[in-house]
């Protein structure tokens, strides 16, 4: 524990219970409560704090925009060109890239698989892209491509576990938690930590962004885009906004007699949470309607009014972000190629390619862009070897399977050096030959740019100060601007 | 896996405490502390005699000698006794898990003496609903859900053993053999469905059965899971840091992990492959449970139809139709099953696992138990039966600790020992290590009776006193270490649930059986799973049962549960936390489920007969759902806001039929107004809502 984030939390709610000896109703509840807590720690609470609040050093950003691509893009289609792969295309692979290797799917010894796409170079920085990311090769100076993430894990839910949590179990905070509990949020009205989902989360489903053994208020809320956006948002059919605050109004009197008994400072939390619901039902749709967008801005990004797609989820996540949310979290699912890669590709790449480029083009505008973070990732990438009909693919429909040795992630913005590729993948994109990044160095450099050293960002739980990257993890220097 | 451990300065320093720090600033100081196997921990528990009073008669039982021994000691004093209506409340919140209906507690408000208070408490221990508030804790410990996690996180049905776990608190069963049948109970001799159901307990950890799945790595992490969890809750014990290197703090060495391991490392793989791809499925042993004598009955009706049937000489059509009909009818009834450990005939060589890594083996190690805590019984068999029954030997000195500790913890807010989940040297030491010895030697000599403790706790004075909290209080004890006041906790969120139903008056109390479908928004599902099952919501008296019934899903746990704190039961949690966040008003505000519950409860109100006027009402609605009378302040301000929505409700006739009509599978009470109902659904609504409705004070 530290003691001065103790005497922080207790005091405002000492303060507060001094001030309601000589009467509830003069004082300003949100005021004297922490107004950079979403949700006020229990009373009693032992150990560590509910929330830091604070970085450990000057941060490079705010905030994070984190995309995640669910079930693994392949490096080889978009990020990483292997013309020694095309050229061998066809061949078995090398008796080391199988034997004795755990591989998802693949069964047989496989033949290799070149790319049937072009790249071409982008920005002053001359950043090789896939001829299907047009858009993100206008903003190609403002990327860092890391060519070498490594992860563990090669199945997706221990994958995308280890990826969040740094743990390929359950039971572990994901990165978005330990961020919010880190930092906080910026926005008294908003969670810290917003979650928005296109098709499902295949894999470890809600546990990514649940908030693991850190306090539930660092679970990140889904903001949906059917129904309420945020669950239980609306008010049942029949209750205007009048008789809603009517509600509000009667069971804060209420809350504030009792407090005014029992003195408990929960009672003062509690209160000031009925009011900040009640601004989540104007904030939350207003903030969630991209309608106030300009047509301009909606076509950057290729949204539509109504949609479910990654373009109205990244004009989304810059709203949010403008309001001050800490942590956006976009998962968008159909990225697990395990055959007719060379037709699914294209198609995802559109909706993948037009919205980030607009995403990063209009924070530059707006001049967010150096203080938001921006990462595009998954939980492994795709083998050199072709999946075909003996490896479980189809016959013509060719794929690759799953693969945690190497593969392509993307940061840009607050704190990142644009326009650079870092590492280099052997020739045939299979594993590392120049600066690998183990994931628990992308999220030590992750939680860096945000002024946060990981080894010191620690909750502790059954005796032991847990880490986002457990005894590892070194900040990759080589992206830092 | 590794482990981080970032306390500095590891050396064989002993905990330091400093009684003046402690009272200034509310926290215990720990330096770099290392348990060595004089931890007191590690020693079995003796009787201590109860510290002498000076007030002997202030003290109901054992338990108040140690608290106000202490307080005094502290210069501090106990609270008044709170006052009966909120007492019956608290003890009916603690031993049941909802609040008292009216009639309920009338013997008690009558004469709220001792006396009828602990026969009020006998009722409550004696309810079957004791095991249904009881078993939430368990199962949180036990990691059940309905489901398997993962990527699939397709459904399973080990319900059978949740009820056993609400049957064994109901009847009383001593926490020795409730631990033993848990671990063991497949091996013991002539072990009944009962004792095999008993094993779902480590049949809970999740299964991977995603394409790709390595079957040996998925069945390790199951063990390691069963091996940690036990250490948990058995224990008190982080045996998981042993997993890759000895433990750097308690006396736990790499090889005592594994030799425990090898206790648990006896079952087979639990996922199997599909045809010759690589689709795996979720497989193990189960059994079947006993068909209800209904089912059977028509089983074997169905058998001597069709035997008849197919004994006549010719089979026309439409005899051979009948038979088909019949058959169908009869092959759909079928046993439920439920998940069961079993051991397989030849037990594995288990080897360390170098780095807690499954495919790097190093030494062979034999079955054992940690060498700092008591010997294994050389007549113990050496399989889990023989562990059980060591984990249970009364020189053990963890397991009763341990566990009275985490029932003090769940009635006195916080434990004497404050990590609950460990009592090693990075644990934090108790505050009244007398009560803990207490109350541990008590447990072990009452023959594990569990009631009884619990009886001790609840009659005790400590127990009773008032949970108001004054300014000398937050200044003394903020976190209430010393208990000078009862604790207000937020409920859980199966108790916030369970309250509300019961002041609506729609709690059905069925129990058992398998999951239940309570409403909630659409969607909710769709993250995962492969073959998605549908969330279908039950219309029928199912979404009012109680909340320990509700389909657990790992991926996806029943949305209002996880506003509340409700983890997804993926590993084994001790203590769920308790926050207070927005969400949580949205959730009572608006969820169907609890727009229902008010709507049933405004019902309930205006259906009430004998109630003449508005005030009786909000009197009728204040002692349901808060069990006492309201404050004349409370009263003028919710008549004011009945006047104020009767008022704009005339002006909206439109809003009443749709509030009223959106509450889609209830019944409007007969002889109630449509304009009455929701002019007090404001009020339901509010009361509801309060945080003193949502709080064990």
């Amino acid at each position: 524990m530290n003691p001065l984030h103790h005497h922080y939390l207790t005091e405002s709610r000492r303060e507060f219970i001094k001030h309601t000896g000589t009467g509830i109703g003069a004082v300003g509840l949100a005021s004297v409560l922490n107004d950079r807590l979403f949700a006020a720690p229990a009373a009693g609470g032992q150990g560590d704090p509910l929330v830091l609040g604070q970085p450990h050093f000057a941060p490079r950003a705010k905030n994070v925009i984190y995309i995640h691509l669910v079930g693994g893009p392949s490096h080889l289609e978009l990020f990483d060109y292997k013309p020694e792969l095309v050229k061998r295309s066809g061949e078995k692979c090398p008796d080391d890239m199988f034997k004795g290797k755990q591989l998802a799917f693949i069964r047989e010894h496989p033949k290799l698989l070149g790319t049937r796409f072009n790249f071409h170079r982008n920005g002053q920085g001359g950043l090789e892209l896939s001829e299907h990311l047009p858009h993100l090769g206008s903003v190609a100076d403002e990327l860092a491509i890391v060519k070498t993430v490594k992860t563990e894990q090669f199945n997706h839910a221990p994958a995308q576990l280890f990826l969040h949590t740094g743990f390929e179990r359950f039971g572990r905070p994901g990165i978005g938690s330990w961020v919010s509990y880190g930092l906080g949020t910026a926005n008294r009205d908003l969670p810290g930590y917003v979650v928005m989902i296109t098709g499902s989360v295949a894999g470890a489903g809600n546990s990514l962004w649940g908030s693991g053994f850190l306090p539930t208020l660092h679970q990140g809320v889904e903001f949906r885009s059917q129904g309420d956006p945020v669950l239980f948002l609306s008010n049942p059919k029949g209750i205007t906004s009048q008789g809603r605050r009517d509600i509000v109004d009667g069971i804060n009197f209420l809350n504030k007699t009792a407090l005014a008994d029992v003195g408990d400072p929960e009672i003062a939390t509690r209160i000031a949470q009925y009011e900040l619901a009640y601004r989540m039902q104007s904030s939350v749709p207003g903030l969630m309607d991209i309608k106030r967008e300009t047509s301009a801005t909606l076509e950057a990004y290729g949204a539509k009014l109504g949609a479910t797609s990654l373009a109205n989820n990244c004009l989304l996540a810059r709203r949010l972000v403008e309001k001050g949310v800490r942590f956006v979290q976009l998962f968008d699912q159909g990225w697990d190629h395990h055959s007719g890669i060379f037709a699914s590709i294209p198609k995802k790449a559109r909706e993948l390619d037009r919205p980030v480029a607009a995403l990063i083009g209009d924070l530059r505008e707006r001049g967010l862009l150096d203080e938001t973070l921006i990462v595009i990732g998954a939980e492994f990438g795709r083998t050199p070897m072709l999946q075909g009909k003996s490896n479980g693919g189809t016959a013509n429909n060719v794929g690759r399977d799953h693969h945690k040795e190497a593969y392509s992630m993307i940061l840009a913005g607050g704190g990142v050096k644009g326009g650079i590729s870092h590492g280099r993948t052997d020739e045939l994109g299979y594993k590392p030959v120049e600066n690998p990044v183990h994931i628990h160095d992308l999220n030590a450099t992750i939680l860096h740019l945000l002024g946060l050293n990981h080894e010191q960002l620690t909750y502790k739980v059954q005796g032991r100060h847990f880490r986002l990257t457990d005894v590892h993890g070194e900040v990759v220097k080589g992206i830092l601007a | 896996m590794a482990s981080s451990h970032s306390i500095n300065g590891v050396g064989p320093i002993r905990v330091i405490r400093f009684a003046t720090l402690l009272l200034v600033g509310g926290f215990l100081c720990h330096w770099g502390v290392v348990a060595g196997n004089d931890h007191w921990a590690y020693q079995r528990p003796s009787r201590p005699e109860l510290p002498r009073l000076a007030k002997p008669e202030q003290a109901a039982n054992a338990v108040d000698h140690f608290i106000l021994d202490r307080l005094a000691k502290l210069g501090m004093a106990p609270s008044p006794l709170v006052k009966p209506g909120q007492q019956a409340r608290r003890v009916f919140l603690d031993l049941v898990g909802r609040p008292p209906q009216p009639g309920e507690i009338d013997d008690f408000l009558a004469n709220p003496n001792r006396r009828e208070y602990a026969r009020m408490v006998d009722r409550l221990l004696a309810n079957p609903q004791y095991g249904e508030k009881w078993a939430r804790r368990w199962l949180d410990l036990a990691r059940y859900a309905d489901s398997n996690g993962f990527q699939a996180d397709q459904l399973r049905d080990s319900w059978a053993y949740r009820d056993w776990v609400i049957d064994a608190f109901n009847s009383g069963m001593p926490f020795k053999q409730f631990a033993i049948e848990q671990l063991a109970g497949d091996l013991l001799p002539g072990a009944t469905t009962s004792q095999k159901i008993a094993t779902g307990f480590h049949r809970t950890p999740t299964c991977n059965v995603e394409a790709g799945v390595h079957p040996e790595s998925n069945r390790v992490n199951q063990v390691i899971d069963r091996v940690n969890t036990t250490g948990t809750v058995f224990l008190g014990a982080t045996l998981e840091c042993a997993q890759c290197h000895d433990h750097k703090y308690d006396p736990f060495s790499m090889r005592d992990y594994y030799r425990i391991f090898a206790f648990f490392n006896n079952t087979p793989l639990e996922v199997k492959q599909q045809g010759n791809g690589v689709t795996w499925d979720f497989y193990g042993p189960t059994i079947n449970l006993p068909m209800p004598p209904g089912q059977e009955a028509r089983r074997a009706e169905l058998e001597e139809k069709i035997s008849e049937l197919k004994a006549a000489k010719r089979l026309s059509e439409t005899l051979k139709r009948e038979i088909s009909k019949l058959s169908k009818e009869k092959n759909a009834i079928k046993p439920a099953s439920t998940l069961v450990m079993k051991e397989m005939s030849e037990p594995r060589d288990t080897k360390i696992m170098l780095r807690g890594n499954y495919l790097a083996h190093g030494d062979s190690v034999a079955v054992g138990t940690p060498t700092v805590l008591h010997a294994y019984d050389k007549k113990l068999p050496p399989n889990r039966l023989g562990f059980a029954k060591w984990l249970v030997a009364p020189e053990n000195p963890l397991m009763s600790r341990v566990t009275v500790n985490r029932w003090w913890a769940a009635f006195m807010g916080r434990g004497i020992v404050a990590t609950q989940e460990d009592f090693g040297a990075q644990g934090e030491a108790p505050t009244h290590q007398g009560l803990l010895d207490w109350l541990a030697v008590e447990f072990v000599e009452s023959g594990w009776s569990m009631k009884h403790i619990h009886r001790l706790i609840v009659t005790s004075r400590t127990y009773r006193q008032s949970s108001r909290v004054s300014r000398k209080h937050l200044e003394q004890d903020p976190a209430n270490r010393y208990f000078a006041r009862s604790p207000r906790v937020r409920m859980s969120a199966e108790m916030v649930r369970d309250s509300a139903l019961a002041a609506s008056g729609l709690l059905a109390h069925r129990m058992h059986g398998p999951p239940i479908y309570p409403p909630q928004p659409n969607g909710i599902w769709r993250h995962v799973g492969r073959n998605a099952p549908k969330f279908l919501a039950a219309k029928d008296e199912n979404r009012f049962r109680r909340g320990v019934y509700v389909v657990w899903r790992r991926g996806a746990p029943y949305a209002s549960f996880v506003n509340f704190d409700a983890p997804d039961r993926g590993a084994c949690v001790v203590a769920r936390p308790r926050t207070n966040t927005p969400l949580q008003a949205l959730t009572l505000l608006n969820d169907e489920a609890y727009v229902e519950m008010a709507m049933a409860f405004a019902g309930r109100i205006l259906a009430k007969p004998g109630l003449a006027n508005d005030e009786q009402r909000i009197d009728f609605a204040f002692r349901v759902a808060l069990t006492r009378p309201p404050r004349p302040v409370e009263v003028a301000y919710l008549n004011q806001l009945l006047g104020k929505r009767e008022a704009a409700l005339a002006a909206e006739p439109k809003a009443v039929r749709q509030l009223i009509s959106g509450v889609k599978n209830w019944r409007m009470p007969a002889g109630v107004e449509a304009g009455d109902l929701a002019k007090w659904f404001t009020v339901a609504n509010v009361l509801l809502n309060l945080d003193e409705a949502i709080t064990k004070g």
